[in-house]
């Protein structure tokens, strides 16, 4: 660890003193394995003097023993941590890397480029302000760049480095590098990120890794080290209106009332109105108490206890906000959601759901559609399984305070925990505060009408073991019938139901209600009725059956 | 005040949040309290965290009986100057025993330090432990979760980690079983020194140089901190000015020869050097992954 070496001999009281400026950055990288992303994390560690003598004498042996470049350094294995993935050759989870430079801290996520680890990567990116993504130069941009794309795009990582890498394998090519940079930006029109920057390298020969490459001539961007010490990130959040979750209630005696939290935006002053989200009471910032003395002033990011003027009821999982400009208070948010568990999202289920102070349980009532990670194509899904993504609509117990999560990362995200096994089962993203109004037209046909238009018979419409799709929720899509409808019904697809499964019927129209209604009649079902901006769907079960694939009833709460 | 947050501002409000969420979500807290320089500033933390009030949870010492004398005492007097319930906890059963470090090896440390752990956890029914590990410090921790779940057992299972989101920690646990919490993991050894010396945390005196008996032992410094420690042939007692990068139990904590008696000396010399700080344990030195395998056992 020996960058700035003659500063720190020589005078390190001033060496100290310019390290407290410095400012901190996380990043992620995106990659596959065979990317050399782990490569790229060695190196920038190595470069920047962060690997220590006995890390390196360890390395030199791993290499010897389990590395992949014939006994040379394998920089990877400095990243490779969990022996099992050691042996493995692969990462299979998150993890920190932490080096410096003379301008900046930085944090690393590394997170692997497997298929099956979308949740992963999720997680890596939610506390990440830029993201490299890698591209291997002689592939190109693959169906993985594409997703991972997608991802950063979807927790609101606005910075953008291309990382084409492996350059010196198609010697260092313009051209193609050109052309991967024109297709990439192509592709990421639509995801709304503020700056890609493109930079051709090596990571394992370290060309424009610190210093610009003689081999890239023609390139006369950034180095990728002189784009992580340089990008701007905002720090808008401090201009926005002010936002603090309150996370705890510090009581030590009767004289002393305050209120703890981080400042999710905006800046505050003693002497600010403040306005309690939940009840919408408000007050004046007396104090922000601090055991260094009181502050003139706090900003977003910082963890304060502030006292008020009044004594008004605040408690843990209130929001204290600006008055002019509330949070949402809702109780039906719209919102994306990464499934993130093996058992698939139970709709009408109650989860937990944890947003920046308070824990309300809740539920999913509607999965308009999921989100096809590699095509971005929209899909019309029952549920969501392990890495899906889609829209869903939440019913929570009492309204909540939050953001959008494209104003807010802090007040716009949220968790679902499994109230049985406490395991984490999906990160979300408030999209807006209720669905969208419907924008088709207005529906018709509504009552009993079982005939046709055109006076024919209605259509039989078969639900039997083809109509079910594996445990938990099937879909039938009746969206594509026209005119009238009813159902032919096998013992099979009874005997489902009576397992606990459910149907979700998408409906065309409301005339397709009575036909769903006249089956739940005849065979004492119950179903429960959705309508959102996407349309009408009918939730079909057996009413007092354990819901099938979940160790977890509703408690007959709900459906 | 228009300037962006420096690094150490950052890194203090994640620590604080860390700590007032165990405190708002958990019913019974404690903090492992190891006496070193991140414990220090773990404790220094949590007096920022809950100030005017004191922290709000005791802390907890696993003493092996094997700590240098130094450490003891500065344990003492800390806790008596923040006004926390200390409670140390030694093994009996080991004690019993008579397990040493010199006479039982690498089975020293887990009957004294990660049974001791469970029993101390069990006995009091902890739910959740605060501990001073960093990410940066060794390779398996950095892939740890900040909150980090714990079986009934005290078994960290790295292939079921749950997935750790924004600032939303997943604080839900069963009867019996315990979450671990590291606040500073986000902090690298830079780190947690410059922040000593910017809000001047009391540290124990061991990390600075003075003149000290030691014995060269295996290449290593061993201080000869009391009578406990038998001479082996050829083996003398040295004074040498030595200081301490790290400190656990004195007869398996090597000190590194040095002048440097002030604090910034410390950093100068930790920058200059290229040894990382843990080579001075010989706990991991035992093979490939050790650590992942104590962790996993339920070592912190």
């Amino acid at each position: 660890m020996a960058h700035q070496s003659e500063l720190i001999e020589q005078d390190i009281l001033a060496y100290l003193k310019s390290h407290e400026e410095k400012t901190l950055l996380r990043f992620i990288t995106c990659g596959s394995v065979d990317d050399g992303k782990s490569t790229l994390i060695g190196r920038l560690l190595w470069d920047s003097k962060m690997v220590f003598e006995d890390q390196l004498v360890s390395l030199e042996a791993d290499s010897k023993k389990v590395g992949t470049q014939g006994g040379a350094i394998d920089y990877a294995l400095l990243m490779d941590g969990l022996q099992a993935e050691r042996e493995q050759g692969i990462t299979i989870d998150v993890a920190y890397r932490y080096f410096s430079t003379e301008r900046r801290k930085f944090i690393v996520a590394d997170t692997p480029g497997h298929e099956q680890y979308t949740r992963n990567m999720v997680t890596g990116a939610s506390t990440a302000q830029v993201a490299i993504i890698l591209v291997d130069a002689r592939k190109g941009l693959l169906t993985q760049t594409r997703r991972h794309s997608f991802l950063v795009s979807l927790v609101g990582i606005r910075h953008i480095v291309l990382a084409v890498n492996k350059m010196d394998l198609i010697d260092f090519d313009e051209k193609k590098f050109e052309a991967i940079r024109q297709d990439y930006g192509q592709f990421a029109a639509s995801l709304g990120f503020g700056d890609i920057t493109a930079i051709p390298l090596s990571a394992l020969n370290g060309d424009n890794m610190i210093e610009p490459s003689a081999n890239t001539p023609w390139y006369t961007g950034q180095t990728l080290m002189n784009y992580l010490e340089s990008v701007q990130i905002e720090g808008e959040d401090r201009e926005k209106p002010f936002r603090m979750p309150v996370q705890w209630v510090n009581r030590p005696n009767l004289d002393f009332r305050g209120f703890c939290g981080v400042i999710a935006a905006g800046t505050i002053r003693p002497g600010d109105e403040l306005r309690v989200a939940s009840s919408g009471r408000t007050s004046r910032v007396a104090r922000i108490v601090t055991m260094d003395g009181d502050l003139p002033e706090a900003t977003a990011g910082q963890a304060i206890t502030l006292t008020l003027v009044d004594e008004i009821d605040v408690s843990r999982g209130d929001m204290l906000t600006v008055p002019d400009a509330p949070p949402i208070h809702a109780r039906h948010p719209e919102a994306h959601l990464v499934w993130m568990h093996d058992e698939p999202l139970q709709p009408g289920q109650i989860y937990l759901v944890k947003t920046a102070t308070a824990v309300t349980p809740g539920r999913v009532t509607a999965v308009p559609y999921a989100v096809d990670v590699n095509t971005l194509e929209q899909k019309q899904v029952p549920t969501l399984g392990l890495n899906e993504i889609g829209v869903v609509r939440l019913e929570l117990d009492r309204p909540i305070a939050f953001d959008t999560y494209q104003q807010n990362r802090d007040t716009g995200s949220f968790i679902l925990i499994d109230r049985f096994s406490n395991a984490t089962v999906a990160a979300g993203m408030v999209i807006a505060a209720a669905p969208m109004e419907p924008q088709n037209a207005p529906l018709t046909g509504f009552g009993p009408d079982l005939t046709d238009a055109q006076g024919g018979l209605p259509r039989q419409i078969s639900l039997s073991e083809a109509s079910i799709s594996g445990t938990g929720v099937s879909v039938v899509d009746l969206t594509g019938e026209w005119g009238s409808i009813e159902f032919d019904v096998s013992t099979s697809f009874l005997d489902y139901l009576g397992k606990g499964n459910r149907i979700l019927f998408r409906l065309r129209d409301l005339a397709q209600l009575a036909a769903v209604a006249q089956l739940a009649y005849q065979q004492t079902l119950s179903f429960e009725f959705d309508r959102t901006a996407y349309g009408v769907s009918i939730l079909l079960f057996k009413r007092g059956i354990r819901s099938a694939s979940s160790v977890s009833g509703d408690d007959g709460i709900g459906i | 005040m228009n300037k962006n947050l420096t690094h150490l501002q950052q890194l203090e409000a994640e620590s604080i949040h860390i700590l007032r969420e165990v405190v708002s979500e958990f019913s019974n807290p404690v903090m492992l309290y190891s006496i070193g320089k991140d414990s220090a500033v773990m404790l220094h933390l949590a007096r920022k965290a809950f100030y005017p009030a004191p922290p709000p949870f005791p802390l907890l010492h696993v003493d092996t009986t094997w700590k240098f004398r130094e450490m003891i005492q500065f344990r003492d007097r800390m806790a008596a100057e923040c006004g926390l319930d200390l409670i140390v906890h030694v093994n009996e059963e080991g004690v019993r025993q008579g397990v040493s470090p010199f006479t039982h090896g690498a089975l020293y440390t887990d009957i004294m330090k990660t049974e001791g752990l469970k029993q101390a956890l069990d006995r009091y029914k902890f739910d959740a432990a605060f501990g001073g590990a960093r990410r940066d410090e060794e390779k398996s921790r950095a892939k740890e979760r900040i909150f980090s779940f714990r079986s009934a057992n005290h078994r960290w299972d790295p292939k079921d980690q749950r997935p750790e989101l924004w600032k939303l920690y997943n604080t839900r646990i069963k009867p019996g079983e315990s979450i671990r919490v590291f606040p500073i993991s986000n902090w690298t050894e830079l780190d947690v020194w410059q922040y000593i010396h910017l809000e001047q945390i009391p540290i124990v005196p061991l990390y600075y140089a003075a003149v000290r008996p030691v014995v060269e032992r295996d290449g290593m410094l061993i201080m000869v901190d009391d009578e406990r420690l038998e001479l082996k042939p050829g083996e003398t007692v040295q004074y040498k000015s030595v200081r301490f990068r790290t400190l656990g139990c004195y007869p398996l904590t090597a000190a590194v020869e040095s002048e440097a008696n002030t604090l910034p000396q410390i950093i100068q010399e930790m920058l200059l050097t290229r040894t990382s700080e843990r080579q001075g344990r010989m706990i991991d030195h035992d093979s490939a992954g050790s650590m992942e395998k104590k962790k996993q056992e339920g070592y912190f």
